[in-house]
């Protein structure tokens, strides 16, 4: 798998997109998808929610598991991908793509988000 | 993002024949029982379809097998389980359970009669060596023997409506005179093998028993066998979701030693009408008192939930009927074949009837509605 040289990456597994005009989208890797099988419920904060970067913001539930989702960063939440809440599975086909999670207004970012290699080698550890 | 609860690896796992095979495959592997096994090789769902639909091919090996051998191999057994082993015609297997002097369950078992004096029981990974020490303790003076064949055996099998035609293909046994529950030797793929059409998906299919030095040889010809109908290799994962669907207890989810065959709904594998030893067995006079007790007052029933929403119920949550606990969830899981959670839990019985009206399952703090029906979820047209 390769993780996109475009996008930033939480130690939580998730992703951070370059924000247009403020707003970035959070999804999890492919690595996180593949660990956790199958998602089957997706609970997504709501649009207007402020998250916190590297607190709980909703969970991901799959066969086997329930996973919290942690936001990478703390901002207001304007959109939640409702694709994803209505077919999960999303998630395991285009983790990277339409299996976004949600979009966010930045208003802080940890300064320990890792590159795209950085990640890569942490997955890979 | 972090899965909980992480299983701990506390030694390093064993690893079955087949393992090279998985690895090959690209499996997922986990830690079951002390054994690195594969959990699923692509998607668990498709894989669960495949057996409902098709076919699916599994590694087995963790299972535990032990024969016991010698003129009094029958009246042991007897003795022994709680079934009425003595009675099984060669050739036949049966579902039964070894139980403590107190009537709790020690593990559920597969006992094949392989010959007059000649018996196969096969025990969970998890309590092969129990069984074993206790099948060995209780043949205190039994002209038999007790043997430890975990290492004697690779355990394949092929589960799935497609199945009798895909070892139709690699074998000249007599499939269609071999029942369900039945188990005969023959040779598939030029392997030598127990041909056991028995399972833990609710599907139709075959156990098969052979040297580990033939499994990857079995597993091959099987695939190949398999290619054209939609056989697939399947994960645990994807076992634990079709045996739920069946309604299958898991030893360590809906039985343990502090439950009784009775308390568990499985009453029916307790014969008290055994005719070896003067019908005395481990835990007779327990479970007599557990009968009674259970066609009096159930304490709690083993039911079925299926979820009204989308969030999975697990082993350990509360089932809730307004603020009151009237049970707990034992195994659960997002059903491919429903297409909803579904949950085993004992209730309360004043709650376990199908269609109680008003009961929940306190899925971290939200108290989610469920329909409380009858098990099992998924039975096979046949």
């Amino acid at each position: 798998m390769s993780n996109p040289q475009q996008l930033r990456y939480s130690k939580e597994h998730e992703w951070l997109s370059a924000a247009e005009d403020g707003v970035a989208t959070v999804g999890i890797t492919e690595f996180a998808a593949n660990a956790l099988g199958d998602v089957v419920f997706a609970q997504l904060p709501a649009v207007g929610d402020t998250v916190t970067a590297g607190e709980t913001c909703g969970e991901l539930e799959s066969t086997k598991s329930v996973s919290d989702l942690y936001s990478p960063v703390t901002g207001e939440v304007t959109a939640a991908n409702q694709d994803v809440v209505d077919d999960p599975s999303l998630v395991n086909t285009a983790p990277f793509e339409g299996g976004w999670l949600f979009k966010v207004r930045v208003a802080e970012e940890p300064e320990d988000l890792l590159s795209a290699d950085a990640y890569t080698e942490f997955s890979n550890g | 993002m972090s899965t909980v609860p992480p299983s701990p690896t506390p030694r390093t796992p064993r690893r079955t024949a087949l393992d090279a095979v998985h690895r090959a495959l690209g499996a997922t592997m986990t830690d079951f029982a002390g054994w690195d096994m594969p959990l699923r090789y692509g998607s668990e769902r498709d894989e669960h379809q495949a057996v409902r639909t098709k076919a699916g091919l599994f590694d087995l090996s963790h299972m535990g097998e032990i024969t016991v051998t010698g003129p009094a191999a029958a009246t042991l057994l007897d003795y022994a389980l709680v079934g009425n082993i003595g009675a099984l015609a060669v050739g036949r297997a049966r579902y039964t359970m070894i139980c403590q002097e107190d009537g709790g369950i020690l593990d559920d078992l597969i006992v094949y009669r392989l010959g007059d004096e000649t018996y196969l029981v096969v025990a969970n990974a998890s309590n092969a060596q129990t069984v074993l020490d206790s099948l060995t303790e209780r043949a205190a003076g039994f002209d038999a023997e007790v043997r430890d064949d975990r290492d004697a055996y690779a355990l394949l099998a092929v589960q799935g409506p497609e199945s009798p035609g895909i070892l139709a293909s690699l074998t000249d046994a007599d499939l269609d005179g071999l029942k369900y529950y039945a188990g005969l030797p023959g040779t598939v793929a030029d392997v030598p093998a127990l041909i056991a059409r028995t399972g833990y998906t609710g599907e139709d299919g075959f156990e098969l028993f052979v040297a580990p030095e033939h499994a990857e040889r079995l597993w091959r010809a099987l695939t190949e066998a398999g290619e054209g109908v939609g056989l697939v290799p399947c994960g645990l994962s994807c076992r634990d979701t079709l045996r739920l669907e069946a309604g299958m207890p898991l030893y360590g989810n809906e039985l343990g030693t502090h439950l009784t065959p009775f308390d568990a709904g499985l009453g029916r594998v307790v014969k008290f009408e055994k005719t070896t030893n003067g019908g005395e067995f481990v835990g007779r006079m327990a479970l007599a008192t557990a009968a009674e007790l259970a066609a009096v007052s159930p304490p709690r029933k083993l039911v079925g939930l299926v979820a009204e929403g989308r969030r999975v119920p697990r082993s350990g949550y509360h089932v809730m009927s307004g603020s009151a606990t009237v049970g707990v969830v034992t195994s659960g899981a997002p059903s491919p074949t429903l297409g909803r959670p579904i949950a085993m839990a004992y209730v309360d019985a004043a709650h376990a009837a199908p269609g109680t009206a008003g009961v929940t399952v306190d899925i971290r703090g939200s108290h989610e509605p469920y329909e409380v029906v009858a098990l099992p979820f998924y039975k096979r047209r046949t």
